[in-house]
């Protein structure tokens, strides 16, 4: 079975096929070689002899994260233990001109810790100590590698949690989370890790280790904090984060509701935000998505229905008392014909466990399948819906759907049959379509798993030139020889040259016509 | 470029200026910025006319100050020069509020209290409190202004979804977008939110919206020191009454102890009585009432009987810190001669002072001395808002700031020429 993610039509890399920068970056390796050679002697002068790997068949192992069709074996691996021995290897690539890569627990579902083949993968699974927990701070200082749910279990006896919540949660790391922007299930009510992180080291891409943002908000100078989270590991590497402790809310309310169709859930949702309320989730799968869910875990789902939603409220306990009331007559009143609380914990966790698991779920009910993550509009679900329906229909493609209906965060679970001549194609056609659907309801490419090799592509359907020019520079800023996560998450490479109206000649690749010059 | 005096020079950019923009004029000592006299001033109608406007002042290499109300423009540090004031007032319209998304897109010259208008009628909220009143939208942004609110819901960092932005060179840039959630490129909103006009210039804004709480209440309660409103914030943020706002107030002309601490519950109406039952059991007492207590939500230095030009201070800690910063500023006040008001946010950890205008440079670099130790040891800072001129002249405002050689690298991008508000922000940037 093949896992895909996203997708691209004609504009960029279709599975099976070698991504761009892949194969560039193996034209690049032999001229990086001697670079990589100076790097990796700098790495095992500062790094324990288990921590720098160079062997053909271990590097493999790090030749993808979570988007497996795309491929690529690093020329070194590191896995630091330290900020300085971090910054030492990032140093030597700088000194060297080498690319390099950070990596968490590599389970980016749009290719953003693929390495190169000409540069280095910085793996930050070694540096995982929850350094302080500040109860009295509502703060806790962790490093890069520490596991998001780790951070929750450390702080959990004293009341608290961490919030940012991706379905990952069990695995992946609080550097990968940083380095996306990661949300999850509960960011409608408690924000992003933008919201979360405060403050972090930073590792820039010269190695040199800065401090932004820290316990306290509102740092002075510009938010550069605010601007790497989420920049997809192209403007440096956290080496820690400072994240905030959520207090746990005094009553929790989960509900599982079974209505006939996706029109009638999303009626209900209308209808619950509408009235002021706003849960900790509102997640929505159709049918295809339910039969999934049954298949992989026996979540007992409702009989029958054509949608579910799971609706958890959370807050003072007098508050959501009320809200619970109100959200049970949304649902009864658009149609829902079962209603089933989740009277303790085992079966708030089986109600949960359905959802997250949907994604690895439809591998039980076909062979292959794309995942695709787009946002539109919440107002906008019936009509996309009913498109993705008739998309689906036409194309003879199934399309399953798993979403967080309360902010517009659709994944579309586009279903194929490798074995099947065209299949693959066919489906990354749907997959497509469904990302222009959102584009042209006014939404967004991504909404929580990022742009990365998987659809750098399709940046300049969202943006204009001078909006890409223009983060460039934020690039150029941080970045200036681009050899910080090159290829990710930007369509076309771009030399930043001097500081722009200082120039006074064109760079030579620009004049060769090779690459755009910012 | 050529100095701001050359009447040659300056014809030629007006010239150039209203070939721009069809509302081109002399500036008057009105429009002068924080104490810098200004030679012109445009106000573009559109973010295409402000690009026209910004590409025109580039060609006569004229330093550009943007405005929205001009309500906080002696804040941050004097600009050096400023030959153009972009006034923004012309762009005023709430553009679309989608309801149904809980999403409002406006103009960055539209006043707040407007955009609340718009939002309010479908009970909804920009969660952007506004200490100042009068301001706009691109001026909060720019200053990051903020409230008691801040606690639950955050600041503009944490509302602004999308925005619309023309660099120094007069090029438009975007990025966001209009859903709340969404991860597609960088987010160049959260580095222009608090970058005092010297990144860029603001022309339209997309914000996140949330419900109006059908319920509000305030207990107050007082408190004899500052480690006493710090228990007590304590007691309260590590609760599960999921308090809007906690604010401190210590004003410095009392009897040296007194100050209070008030804390904002909201809710349903059922739910809230009930949770205030609880709050004043947990505070050991307190006043509810209905309406916000004197002073809430505004800057101790814009308080009545304030007189004169108050040096504005905001401190920032962790929430340990608060009794800390609280009294060593307090401390030093005293023993410069002088007093010092505090109010802010106890449960956020961004406290506000203000030293009365007969403090002089002196007075001021005393109180600012271990008072910004006291926030460094809390992980915070201490910023000097805004102060007469003797006193800016004399003091570091900005204190140190870490990463500063990223930021002036991140300036230089943007802009090379140092021509959006130089001087303005931290490190002379």
């Amino acid at each position: 079975m093949s896992v895909t993610h996203g997708t691209t039509t004609t504009a960029g890399p279709v599975p099976g096929d070698t991504p761009p920068e892949a194969t560039s970056a193996t034209g690049d390796a032999h001229r990086h070689s001697a670079g990589i050679e100076a790097v990796g002697r700098v790495a095992r002068a500062v790094l324990p002899v288990t921590g720098v790997l160079s062997d053909p068949t271990q590097l493999r192992t790090y030749e993808c994260d979570g988007l497996a069709h795309y491929r690529v074996t690093p020329a070194l691996v590191v896995l630091p233990e330290t900020t300085e021995q971090l910054a030492a290897v990032v140093r030597a690539c700088a000194a060297h001109g080498v690319p390099f890569v950070a990596r968490g627990s590599g389970t980016g579902l749009s290719g953003g810790a693929l390495p190169r083949a000409d540069g280095v993968l910085v793996v930050t699974s070694r540096m995982r100590t929850i350094r302080e927990v500040r109860r009295a701070d509502q703060r806790a200082v962790v490093e890069p590698g520490v596991i998001n749910l780790a951070v929750t279990r450390a702080v959990t006896g004293e009341g608290y949690y961490y919030a940012p919540d991706p379905s990952s949660q069990q695995i992946c790391s609080i550097g990968g989370n940083l380095a996306e922007n990661s949300g999850g299930a509960h960011c409608l009510k408690y924000g992003f890790t933008s919201n979360h992180v405060l403050g972090a080291e930073l590792v820039t891409p010269q190695g040199d280790v800065v401090a932004l943002g820290g316990l306290a908000p509102d740092s002075p100078g510009y938010d550069l904090l605010g601007t790497v989270v989420g920049s997809e590991g192209t403007l440096g590497i956290a080496t820690t984060a400072v994240v905030r402790l959520v207090r746990l809310p005094e009553e929790v309310r989960t509900l599982l509701v079974g209505f006939r169709s996706t029109d009638d859930a999303g009626a209900a949702t209308s209808a619950i935000i509408g009235a002021g309320i706003v849960p900790a989730a509102i997640e929505m799968m159709d049918a295809l998505a339910i039969e999934a869910a049954e298949a992989a875990v026996h979540c007992d789902y409702p009989a029958g229905a054509g949608a579910v939603l799971v609706i958890e409220l959370d807050g003072a306990a007098v508050e959501v008392e009320h809200e619970y009331a109100q959200v049970e007559r949304f649902c009864t009143e658009h149609g829902a014909f079962e209603l089933r609380p989740a009277t303790d914990a085992a079966e708030r966790a089986l109600i949960w466990k359905g959802r997250k698991s949907a994604f690895a779920a439809v591998g039980r009910i076909s062979p292959d399948y794309i995942v695709q993550d787009g946002v539109i509009p919440r107002t906008a679900l019936p009509e996309v819906l009913r498109a993705i329906a008739e998309l689906s229909s036409s194309s003879g493609v199934r399309v399953a759907n798993v979403f967080h209906a309360g902010d517009g965060n659709l994944h579309p679970l586009v279903l194929f049959d490798d074995a099947q001549p065209g299949a693959g194609k066919a489906a990354e056609q749907v997959s497509g379509a469904i990302l222009d659907l959102c584009i042209n309801h006014g939404g967004s490419i991504t909404g929580e798993h990022g742009v990365g090799v998987d659809k750098a592509a399709y940046m300049p359907r969202m943006f204009s030139d001078d909006d890409l020019d223009t983060m460039q520079l934020v690039r150029c800023a941080f970045d200036p020889d681009g050899i910080s996560n090159p290829g990710k998450l930007f369509p076309t490479p771009r030399l930043c040259g001097e500081v722009p109206g200082k120039r006074k000649h064109a760079h030579p690749l620009v004049e060769a016509g090779l690459a755009d010059a910012f | 470029m050529a100095p701001t005096g050359d009447t040659v020079s300056l014809d030629a950019a007006r010239t150039a200026l209203s070939g721009a923009c069809d509302d081109v004029r002399e500036a008057t000592a009105a429009d002068a910025v924080d104490g810098v006299p200004a030679s012109l001033v445009a106000r573009p109608a559109s973010t295409a006319e402000v690009g026209e406007v910004l590409r025109a002042a580039a060609g006569h290499e004229l330093a550009v100050v943007p405005r929205g109300r001009g309500t906080k423009s002696t804040w941050g540090r004097a600009p050096e020069r400023a030959d153009l004031v972009v006034d923004l007032s012309r762009m005023s319209a709430v553009l679309d509020h989608a309801a149904g998304d809980l999403v409002v897109e406006t103009q960055a010259g539209a006043l707040l209290a407007d955009v609340q208008a718009v939002v309010g009628t479908a009970g909804q909220r920009l969660a952007l409190d506004e200490p100042v009143p009068g301001s706009s939208i691109g001026g909060t942004l720019a200053t990051n202004s903020s409230g008691p609110g801040r606690l639950a819901v955050g600041t503009a960092r944490d509302l602004l979804i999308g925005v619309t932005v023309v660099r120094a060179d007069g090029v438009v840039a975007r990025a966001g977008g209009r859903v709340v959630k969404n991860v597609a490129g960088y987010d160049l909103g959260k580095l222009v939110i608090g970058s005092f006009g010297t990144l860029a210039v603001v022309t339209e804004a997309v914000f996140r919206l949330h419900p109006v709480a059908p319920a509000r209440q305030w207990v107050t309660v007082g408190v004899d020191s500052a480690g006493r409103a710090q228990e007590l914030a304590q007691r309260v943020v590590h609760s599960q009454l999921v308090p809007a706002a906690v604010e401190v107030d210590w004003p410095g002309d009392g009897d040296g102890g007194a100050g209070s601490l008030g804390v904002l519950l909201e809710g349903t109406p059922a739910g809230v009585e009930t949770r205030t039952a609880a709050l004043t059991g947990l505070l050991g007492g307190g006043t509810a009432a209905g309406t916000a207590p004197a002073g809430w939500g505004r800057y101790p230095w814009d308080d009545d009987g304030v007189t004169g030009r108050a040096t504005a201070l905001k401190a920032t800690v962790a929430l340990s810190g608060v009794a800390g910063a609280l009294d060593a500023g307090r401390r030093a006040a005293t023993d410069a001669g002088t007093t010092l008001s505090w109010r802010g946010s106890a449960g956020a950890g961004v406290l506000y002072g203000a030293l009365p205008a007969t403090a002089g440079p002196d007075a001021v670099a005393a109180v600012l001395g271990p008072l910004r130790a006291a926030c460094a040891a809390a992980g915070g800072a201490l910023v000097v808002l805004d102060a007469a001129p003797e006193v800016e002249a004399a003091v570091d405002t900005w204190g140190p700031v870490p990463a500063i050689d990223l930021m002036r690298r991140v300036k230089e991008r943007f802009d090379p020429e140092r021509r959006l508000a130089p001087g303005r922000f931290v490190g002379g940037i």
